[in-house]
């Protein structure tokens, strides 16, 4: 007896008994799975968190030292509402009144710590022995034209001003407002803060129609991850719709589609209640998790389906014979296809960026969810609805002969089909070394949202939107007045603003200059520092007691007076560029300037600029343990060593392939990319699964050839993959179609994969079947594989 | 000043106690505080100032301040400072006003000059603490309108609003103690969008020449940014007769 049929005849076993008691107690099974269903669905919660430092684990060491750097100065997050008069000056009287207005305003915001504008602006000005420290405009209404004209050239000459908070020909400005959000609970937070901004500018536009105003900063970066997030989550609603449109056209049968559903909504009630049970706040990421396991779990209800209705057309028999039947055929390769899919997303866990923990771990659950509810809910609601069908033929012997006819197709060349495929594969992974990673987290929106087109319209008008920043230290308590402190950062300083990615440098040594200009009668020989350690410290200590009200020098100095903030603003460059932007800085100062003055760049920007990087490396120990892990299932399922080595080259192939598309089609890559090889691994050996497995069951029970058993595969399960394909493609496009790059990106490359693997499987898989095949002898001892198992 | 309170209490005795609004109600209180207060002539008194930020790293600062009390116009002040080294010498001069800003001058040591500070500003924070230059200054009884909020047992809350337009605060917070010459106890500071941004507290009070109530420690807390400064002061002195004198220009180039 074949060992392989004991062992199928084993699971079989199983799988018949399961099936019979599910019939048998369909009324229990089924009450008790909706009572699991619900239950879990109860402890469900729907919370989201639009913080942009939900990317970073703890642990990430860019994180560390941007929290570092906000708790030694502030923390800073901020809206920047850029307004451009339709007159194109800035400097008018109406113009300046209403910027001064709407800066009055802003300090209403909720957690607002500080507010800078062009009118508030802290001018200093030197009349003999007194110094003023001013708002630039005050009360403009109330000025005359000269006293506009005045302001107007201060403010074009102030280096402060320009290019940060005024374009250089007067007719953009910015009002940006600075937020110390608590982070208790930013689901609350931000959107506290949106709303307020949101409901301000719309007061503002009605009082000032002519003026366009744009929006962005952190703030409304974390409420574009928020909406995203939401709009994602409504995504599932669409995939749904496919899903039911799917299983009616594949099963052609009314009461199978709302069995269908019932699977993927029980799945998806648990997945929600795991997510309010482990306390999951959805990100962007981590929010399609519904769509995931929507089109992950119909493919099990599918299978079973299909199996059962055609053995009632086509067999004719009873509902209930087909049912146990197919529950029979079906155990074991669902549960083999759960079981991987479930360790791809499961190794999403060696990443480093938590949203993907989060999607991992919770589709993971929901597919063991569904694997469940597909073998008990499934086949008691089967048992129960009143299914008819009506004996057909013709349709699936059109499908066979032409799978079969492309089996042949492939059986009469597999050397070509072969050489050709990994002349092709070997482009392809060519290719796909020459994408870049691209985390410029703007451009993960794309132009549908606002928050992009804003952040374009202020990049292209007045300012960046990306920065780093330095936090240059003196080595001792007082230091930054010593002038040697002060000269070189005055030279590090002058050195970024000649970088010709720099838009704006905001650095302690511009303020030691302007203070020690106006302690000299505003003399312009004086805008240099200070000379003398103890005139720049008294120097400083008037001028800070000179400002007013959250417009002090906190958010640059910190309190021992050792070290000083130097923020850069930098034109839209890609990550690769960025990083390159903040070494070069790292490595002046380390040139240039004593040890204690040496100091990394840090910035969310450079943070996500290396996301990408930190991601791959980490998620790489995760992929090689998930090839290795889903092969030795496969080697179990197959019991076979050799086959299920050979199966590693059907399964990563596709993803090389969809990298190397990849490259022809974007060539940049992001963080949300780096998951798909082992997300897709889990997904597509399943297609390796049913055609090695229908090949194998050819040449050893049927004792076919190597290839009459590829065309029997392909007769077999060939549609039954194109059908699997088509519904996984179907939810993936859906994906696809996110306005957010982290989920689109991923959704549009897992389809490249999912296509190409099914390609491989219909003509590399099947060719390499046969070569080596060829070489092995043809008959197995069956008597010692009997033996093997028995011995188990 | 005398006379404004003759009238108060005659205008109050008028209207009876009971017919009295929380708007005059705290008017009296800051005013009884006022009065409690007053005859002190002049005092100096020695000052730590501890900043310290959310990861407790510290920051001092050691000032001495002398204070003459006037009764026409607000008091004036001269703050010297001893370290850090830097700017140790470096003095400020303050004249408040009841009405209208403050003059304020600054002696700068390392060029030997004294500079006018321009004083519409007075409302950010006094050498990085989390103290405001406002909140430091003499508290005369002109710079805010009252409301009184309640009492208990012999803690009077009063809700004070300042009058300058400048002001960092919509409104401050002060528990008055009846019971000990309406001393204050704590003060809460509501920032410009009416959110609790600052607690500050008195403790170790003593009392001086069986009058003054002089609090040892002021720690004030800034919820916001959670950061602190803690002040601490020594060897209060109301025995320095300082007169007019000790409180001009040249007065402060002498100063350390």
């Amino acid at each position: 007896m074949n060992a392989i049929k004991k062992i199928e005849n084993a699971s079989n076993k199983f799988a018949k008994k399961w099936a019979a008691f599910v019939i048998k107690r369909k009324w229990p099974v089924l009450i008790l799975t909706l009572i699991l269903a619900m239950g879990l669905g109860s402890q469900g919660a729907m919370e989201f968190d639009g913080d942009y430092h939900v990317f970073f684990s703890k642990s990430n060491p860019e994180l560390e030292a941007f929290d570092a750097l906000q708790e030694k100065y502030t923390k800073d997050d901020n809206v920047i509402l850029v307004l451009s008069p339709s007159n194109g000056n800035i400097f008018t009287k109406d113009n300046l009144a209403a910027i001064e207005e709407l800066t009055a305003e802003s300090w209403n915001t909720p957690y607002s710590s500080r507010v800078d504008a062009l009118t508030n602006f802290q001018h200093t000005s030197a009349v003999e022995d007194d110094l003023y420290v001013d708002d630039l405009s005050y009360e403009s209404s109330s000025k005359t034209e000269a006293e506009i004209a005045d302001i107007k050239t201060k403010a074009l000459k102030e280096p402060l001003l320009v290019n940060r908070i005024l374009n250089e020909k007067g007719s953009v400005t910015a009002v940006n407002i600075t937020v110390r959000l608590p982070g208790v609970d930013s689901a609350k937070e931000i959107p506290e803060v949106t709303a307020f901004v949101r409901n301000m500018l719309t007061e503002f536009k009605v009082k000032h129609p002519n003026f366009e105003i744009h929006s962005s900063g952190l703030v409304p970066l974390n409420t574009a991850f928020f909406e995203s997030s939401m709009s994602d989550l409504a995504l599932t609603m669409f995939m749904l719709i496919i899903v039911l449109i799917t299983t009616f056209i594949l099963t052609r049968n009314v009461y199978s589609t709302i069995a269908t559903l019932v699977v993927v909504m029980f799945s998806i009630m648990s997945a929600v209640g795991f997510v309010g049970l482990m306390g999951i706040k959805l990100t962007p990421p981590s929010a399609v998790f519904p769509t995931m396991i929507l089109t992950l779990a119909v493919a099990d209800s599918i299978h079973i389906l299909v199996t059962m209705l055609q053995k009632m057309r086509k067999e004719n028999m009873t509902k209930i014979e087909a049912l146990t039947e197919s529950m029979r055929l079906n155990f074991m390769p669902v549960f083999i296809t759960s079981l991987t899919t479930v360790i791809g997303f499961l190794t999403m866990n060696f990443g480093d960026v938590p949203p993907f923990w989060d999607l991992g771990n919770i589709t993971a659950f929901g597919m063991t969810m569904a694997f469940l509810f597909s073998t008990t809910a499934l086949p008691a609601l089967m048992a129960i609805l009143p299914v008819k069908t009506k004996a057909k033929k013709e349709t699936t012997k059109v499908s066979k002969n032409w799978y079969g006819s492309l089996g042949n197709y492939v059986v009469k060349q597999p050397v070509r089909l072969t050489v050709i495929s990994f002349l092709i594969i070997g482009g392809m992974t060519y290719l796909a070394t020459r994408n870049t990673f691209n985390d410029e987290f703007i451009n993960y929106f794309d132009e549908s949202v606002q928050f992009r087109t804003d952040t374009d319209y202020i990049s292209k008008n007045l300012t960046g939107i990306y920065n780093v920043e330095y936090s240059i230290g003196s080595g001792e308590s007082g230091g930054i007045n010593n002038p040697e402190y002060l000269r070189k950062l005055n030279d590090f300083e002058n050195w970024l603003n000649k970088q010709p990615e720099v838009i704006h440098v905001n650095a302690f040594s511009e303020v030691a200059r302007r203070v020690n200009r106006s302690m000299h009668g505003d003399d312009e020989q004086y805008y240099r520092v200070p000379d003398n350690r103890e005139e720049a410290a008294q120097y400083l200590l008037l001028y800070e007691l000179s400002l007013p009200f959250g417009l002090d020098l906190n958010n640059q100095i910190n309190v021992d007076k050792s070290e000083t903030r130097v923020t850069v603003t930098l034109e839209n460059i890609d990550s690769p560029q960025m990083i390159a932007f903040a070494e070069r800085g790292e490595k002046w100062l380390r040139e240039n300037t004593p040890t204690e003055m040496h100091a990394l760049a840090v910035s969310p920007m450079l943070m996500f600029s290396k996301l990408g990087f930190r991601q791959a490396d980490s998620m790489f120990k995760g992929n090689i343990i998930a090839l290795i892990l889903i092969s030795l299932v496969l080697m179990l399922a197959l019991r076979s060593f050799k086959l299920g080595l050979l199966s590693i080259i059907p399964n990563v192939t596709p993803v090389l392939i969809g990298f190397g598309i990849w490259a022809l089609y974007k060539a940049q890559i992001n963080t949300g990319m780096v998951i798909v090889f082992g997300m897709t691994l889990g997904i597509i050996v399943d297609d390796t699964v049913h055609f090695m497995s229908k090949f194998l069951r050819a040449r050893r029970e049927l004792g076919y050839t190597a290839q009459q058993a590829v065309v029997y595969a392909f007769e077999t399960v060939g549609k039954a993959l194109v059908t699997t394909t088509i519904v996984l493609v179907a939810g993936f496009a859906v994906l696809s179609t996110s306005s957010f790059a982290l989920n689109s990106y991923m959704a549009r490359i897992t389809v490249i994969i999912i296509l190409s693997a099914l390609i491989i499987d219909f003509i590399l898989l099947p060719s390499l079947l046969i070569l080596t095949s060829r070489k092995e002898s043809k008959v197995v001892s069956e008597k010692k594989l009997e033996q093997i198992i028995l011995d188990k | 000043m005398k006379k404004i309170i003759l009238i108060t209490a005659v205008l109050l005795s008028s209207m009876g106690i009971n017919a009295q609004s929380p708007e005059a109600r705290g008017l009296e209180i800051a005013k009884a505080a006022e009065q409690a207060d007053l005859g002190f002539k002049s005092s100096s008194v020695d000052l730590k100032m501890t900043l310290k930020n959310k990861n407790g790293q510290t920051s001092e600062r050691d000032l001495t301040t002398k204070t003459l009390e006037l009764t026409a116009d607000g008091d004036k002040s001269l703050i010297v400072f001893n370290s850090p080294r830097d700017v140790k010498g470096t003095s400020t001069l303050t004249f408040t006003h009841k009405v209208g800003p403050d003059d304020q001058w600054l002696f700068l040591p390392s060029i030997k000059r004294v500079k006018r500070i321009s004083s519409n500003n007075k409302s950010g924070p006094f050498v990085g603490s989390e103290f405001a230059y406002e909140d430091l200054s003499s508290q005369e009884v002109e710079k805010y309108s009252y409301k009184f909020l309640e009492e208990k047992e012999d803690i009077l809350i009063v809700e004070q609003d300042p009058v300058d337009p400048k002001s960092g605060y919509t409104r401050r917070v002060v528990n008055y103690n009846k019971g000990k010459g309406y001393r204050i106890e704590k003060v809460e500071f509501y920032d410009r969008k009416n959110s609790l941004l600052k607690t500050l507290t008195y403790s170790d009070y003593e009392l001086y020449k069986n009058k003054f109530w002089r609090a040892g420690t002021f720690n004030m807390v800034n919820h916001q940014s959670n950061k602190e400064t803690l002040l601490k002061f020594s060897n209060y002195n109301f025995d320095a007769n300082l007169t007019d004198e000790d409180f001009t220009q040249n007065a402060l180039k002498r100063s350390k």
